[in-house]
């Protein structure tokens, strides 16, 4: 059940290897924050549950965040009424997140097309504007849900985990305060398991499916499959993503505000998925971190740090390239990312991992040329 | 019953709007197959066609009058538009008219930029996935938004209407209501009136046109059109700088109403995919009737009699007739089979 | 009326009208286990109608199709095939993205896994029973070598080819084809036709919509001909190709 062919396994390894680098690689980048970082998990995870309905069956949500936001909500309630421990509110927040989407999937995936993404996005708004108006008492409207030192927290009580000091409790693994690196450990071990399942939904019969679905839905009702509770499946299964990817945004920094269940929100994670390559493995988790980085580091540049990167350039000409890139970043960070996304689909049609796939391709044509049995012969030696 | 028709005139201005911006959405989307994420940032670039011009307008010079003083002792200093110095009164009139009047403007640079989106990106993306299109035309919707940001800030800035025409409407005196009992402001009734305008002309363009026919066997059946061997790729650029004309100008004539400022294309843009979708996709009838509609429903979930029965339902309604609308009815008020179904 | 012993397919006094249209009257066909049925009649004889009829994509107006005991009508398409009806149609309907291999696995697994079935934490890879059927199953389509590539890439003959192959490993109980061969070189058709004549070895029952006389005197064992949205005549082929009747209506004479 847990086997995987050699190629995932080494796409696994190496991808787990990426991810607990992170701290690493990322320093050259100005982005090896935890607080960053974890970010940065969380939006992978979106992207890839998301991937496994619009990648696999073609079906273009654009409502996911409905299920982030419940995610988020969910695991607040359970840290003011339950407890800080953190698994119990993980585990609530993807099975209300699944629950949720198997009521709007139910409903959406009586259409197609396009049709089918307006409902999705009609489903999401309703549940974002309810939020912030009749839902009040759930979600505590404008201001967000937050922890407080009054909630019941009933199970912590009875273990005697009393807050201690003035302030809010922490949530806790295991009983073990998790802050700076540990929440974002905690964010990539959930990175990295998400990843496999997805390997395994990619692999499995079911996976061909879903694609076959997204081929040809006729030729697959003729072949058999019943296909409304493939899709159905596909959709609850990114809901529960979308809602574990919820609960770790809470779960690292305990509030839920109504904002996650926007629509641009739903945008971002469509967009992550395109920009990355739909329907690939590696392209979401791509798509999410460049977005991310966009969002949180090209916007936090400022004048005097573009100052010292052009330091070595005359005056003059420093002037002209601080002014020029400055338009580019901070602020204008929004800019970037639109010429980015422009600039990805006009040359490389399939998203980044097309690229990569192409530059692979070409690599290997070159190395092809060379004489197979000398390296099969070194390599036995 | 009073309350009843203000509620509909209030509805019926936003949905001009609506059906305006979902017109031109649908066209593209029927001929070129394109979703055009970007539509919404043609309407923001329209209102600020307005405001441009009215920069363009209001530039002035400074003379100083040393026979005037200011209350400081000071000589006065006089600001005159320089259009107002050249033309006189007239100036000013073009001043105070100047909303309208950068109609002018609007249309032969919405025109260019339509055309220019359309040879220069979106044309190369018609045998893509939907996918990509939705990507390239966002990015394209985030480049104008910033690129207007550059140029006009991040701040609403709004718009006068014409002095003449800043009261209200007695509508219901003309409808044999009591004086008073229905007012209705001017700018919105014009508003209301141009809408129906353009969407006629729109109508009658493709209705009498040769253009236009072939556009809509275009819409109906792209192959066969262009196996016929008519230029399809000429008249859809056609189609896309139309499409740009019309959400430009019914942002120029929006700027009174909502001051414009750079994020009001994606405001707008999820709003008109909501109303071309609930309409039904490949149906220019369908998207002005549920342009409409919506607005309409807006206004009436908006009364506290309403709200006060059904809390919330003005945040949601567009939402909620959406839903119903798709659940009951597959391809939404006049949908065509087939069109973006898959 | 009476379903003989071994008939497995019977579709009794089928009436479709769309509208005014009367396009298929009083159909009454009995196709016995094993036997390779065509039918055949001129353009807007009704042909595939008939065929929509019994696969379930067109509800007949009145009658039924019974199915080894079971009524088809009124079931959805994936029932059908779950009952052991498989397809092939008119232009090849497979799953363009996916390579040929794929898309003759995927339908084996809807018969071994039934109409759905979350199978998330199986690999294909591990499935060799199935892949080693698919890989004999392409080998007698003569698709064996291009098992690897993106389906959407084969020439047309292949693809029906490969739509073939994609019901054959489906072992159903019954094959309704649709002009099998429209639009293939006579090399195409011939190879077809063996194709065809080895699986009627393997006592498939099978229903033939068919232009092609070669083909179809070639490979049916019992004949209809439709004309009119009625069957004008039945029988063997050789009964059929003297039916005055029938070469009124269909081969106007000049096929003797």
């Amino acid at each position: 059940m847990l086997s995987l062919s050699r190629k995932d396994l080494i796409s696994l390894v190496i991808f787990a290897a990426v991810v607990v680098a992170m701290p690493l690689w990322l320093a050259p980048f100005g982005a090896a924050y935890p607080g960053l970082m974890q970010k940065f998990a969380i939006a992978a995870i979106f992207a890839i549950g998301f991937n496994i309905l619009f990648g696999l069956t073609g079906y273009l949500s654009f409502g996911h965040a409905a299920f982030l936001g419940v995610g988020s909500y969910t695991t607040v309630w359970t840290f003011k009424l339950l407890g800080m421990e953190i698994l119990p509110a993980i585990i609530f927040a993807i099975i209300v997140a699944g629950l949720f989407s198997l009521i709007i999937g139910y409903f959406s995936l009586r259409r197609t097309g396009i049709y089918f993404s307006i409902l999705t996005l009609a489903f999401a708004q309703m549940s974002y504007s309810l939020a912030y108006s009749v839902l009040t008492p759930i979600t505590n409207g404008e201001t967000g849900l937050l922890l407080a030192r009054g909630d019941p927290r009933v199970l912590d009580m009875a273990f005697g985990n009393q807050v201690d000091g003035a302030g809010l409790p922490f949530p806790t693994l295991f009983g073990m305060e998790l802050g700076g690196y540990g929440g974002f450990y905690l964010c990539a071990v959930v990175l990295i398991l998400s990843f496999f399942i997805s390997q395994k939904i990619f692999a499995s019969p079911f996976g061909m499916a879903l694609r076959s679905i997204k081929s040809n839905q006729m030729r697959m009702s003729y072949t058999g499959f019943d296909i409304k509770p493939y899709l159905l499946t596909a959709f609850v299964i990114s809901g529960m993503f979308a809602g574990l990817a919820g609960a770790l945004m809470s779960v690292t920094d305990p509030l839920a505000g109504a904002e996650r269940m926007k629509w641009t929100e739903s945008g971002n994670v469509v967009l992550m998925t395109i920009l990355g390559g739909v329907g690939t493995l590696f392209g979401p988790v791509i798509g999410a971190w460049l977005i991310e980085y966009f969002e949180n580091i090209f916007s936090a540049i400022n004048y005097n740090m573009l100052n010292g990167f052009f330091g070595f350039l005359p005056d003059g000409v420093r002037d002209v390239a601080v002014t020029v890139s400055s338009k580019f970043v901070g602020e204008g960070w929004h800019l970037t990312l639109g010429l980015l996304f422009v600039v990805v689909v006009v040359f490389l049609p399939g998203g980044v991992m097309e690229g990569v796939r192409r530059l692979s391709a070409y690599f290997k044509d070159r190395t092809g040329r060379t004489p197979e049995p000398v390296t099969k012969a070194s390599a036995a030696e | 019953m009073n309350v009843f028709l203000t509620q509909l005139l209030n509805g019926l201005d936003k949905g001009g709007a609506y059906a305006l911006i979902a017109l031109g959405l649908t066209l593209v989307f029927g001929t070129l197959g394109v979703v055009n994420f970007a539509h919404g940032a043609l309407f923001m670039l329209g209102c600020f066609c307005a405001v441009a011009f009215r920069y363009l307008l209001t530039i002035e010079t400074v003379t100083i009058d040393p026979e005037q003083l200011s209350p400081w002792g000071a000589p006065l200093e006089v600001k005159t538009p320089v259009i107002q110095a050249w033309l006189g009164d007239f100036g000013a009139v073009l001043v105070d008219y100047s909303v309208p009047i950068s109609i002018l403007l609007a249309v032969p640079l919405m025109l260019l930029i339509g055309i220019a989106m359309e040879r220069g990106l979106i044309k190369h993306f018609y045998k893509r996935t939907h996918a990509e299109q939705i990507l390239v035309t966002f990015g394209l919707a985030i480049v104008l938004a910033e690129i207007v940001k550059t140029f006009f800030g991040p701040n609403p800035i709004p718009q006068p209407i014409p002095t003449a025409l800043r009261g209200a409407a007695d509508v219901g005196s003309w409808l044999g209501f009591a004086p008073h009992a229905i007012t209705y402001p001017w700018w919105r009734l014009i508003y209301l009136m141009f809408s129906g305008v353009v969407i006629a002309g729109v109508f009658a363009f493709l209705q009498f046109t040769t253009y236009g026919m072939v556009v809509r066997a275009g819409m109906a059946d792209r192959e066969a059109v262009s196996i016929l061997g008519i230029n399809i790729d000429r008249r859809f650029t056609v189609v896309f700088g139309l499409a740009a004309v019309v959400a430009g100008v019914a942002g120029v004539m929006y700027t009174p109403l909502l001051a414009p400022n750079y994020m009001l294309g994606m405001d707008f843009l999820v709003l008109s995919f909501v109303v071309v979708v609930v309409g039904g996709m490949g149906s220019l009838g369908g998207a002005v009737a549920a342009g409409f509609l919506l607005g309409i429903l807006q206004s009436f979930a908006s009364m506290n009699e309403v709200r006060a029965i059904f809390p919330g339902i003005d945040q949601v309604i567009i939402y909620l007739v959406a839903v119903v609308i798709l659940l009951v009815r597959p391809r939404g008020l006049m949908g065509r089979r087939g069109v973006m179904e898959g | 009326m009476e379903t003989k012993d071994n008939v497995v397919l019977h579709v009794a006094d089928v009436h479709k009208r769309f509208g005014g249209l009367h396009a298929l009257a009083d159909i009454d066909l009995q196709i016995e286990e094993g036997k390779t049925h065509a039918i055949i009649g001129p353009n807007g004889a009704g042909k595939s109608t008939l065929l929509n009829v019994i696969i379930g994509r067109l509800a007949p107006t009145s009658g039924a199709v019974v199915f080894d005991g079971t009524v088809l009508t009124g079931k959805k398409p994936h029932e059908i095939n779950q009952l052991g009806v498989a397809r092939v149609f008119q232009t090849p309907e497979i799953f363009a993205d996916l390579s040929v291999l794929q898309n003759v696995m995927t339908p084996a697994f809807a018969r071994r896994d039934g109409a759905f079935r979350i199978n998330m934490f199986r690999s294909t890879d591990n499935e060799t029973e199935i892949r080693e059927e698919a890989e004999a199953i392409l080998e007698d389509v003569g698709l064996i070598e291009r098992r690897g590539v993106n389906s959407g890439a084969l020439s047309r003959g292949d693809k029906r080819r490969l739509e073939l192959a994609m019901c054959l490993i489906q072992k159903p109980r019954l094959l309704l084809l649709d002009e099998p061969t429209a639009g293939m070189s006579r090399h195409d058709t011939n190879t077809t036709i063996e194709l065809l004549k080895k699986i009627k070895a393997r006592g498939m029952t099978k229903v033939i919509i068919e232009h092609d006389m070669h083909v179809v005197f070639s490979l049916a064992d019992r004949m209809s001909v439709l004309a009119g949205g009625r069957i004008i005549a039945e029988g063997l082929p050789s009964e059929i190709k003297g039916d005055p009747r029938v070469q009124e209506a269909y081969l106007g004479g000049a096929y003797t």
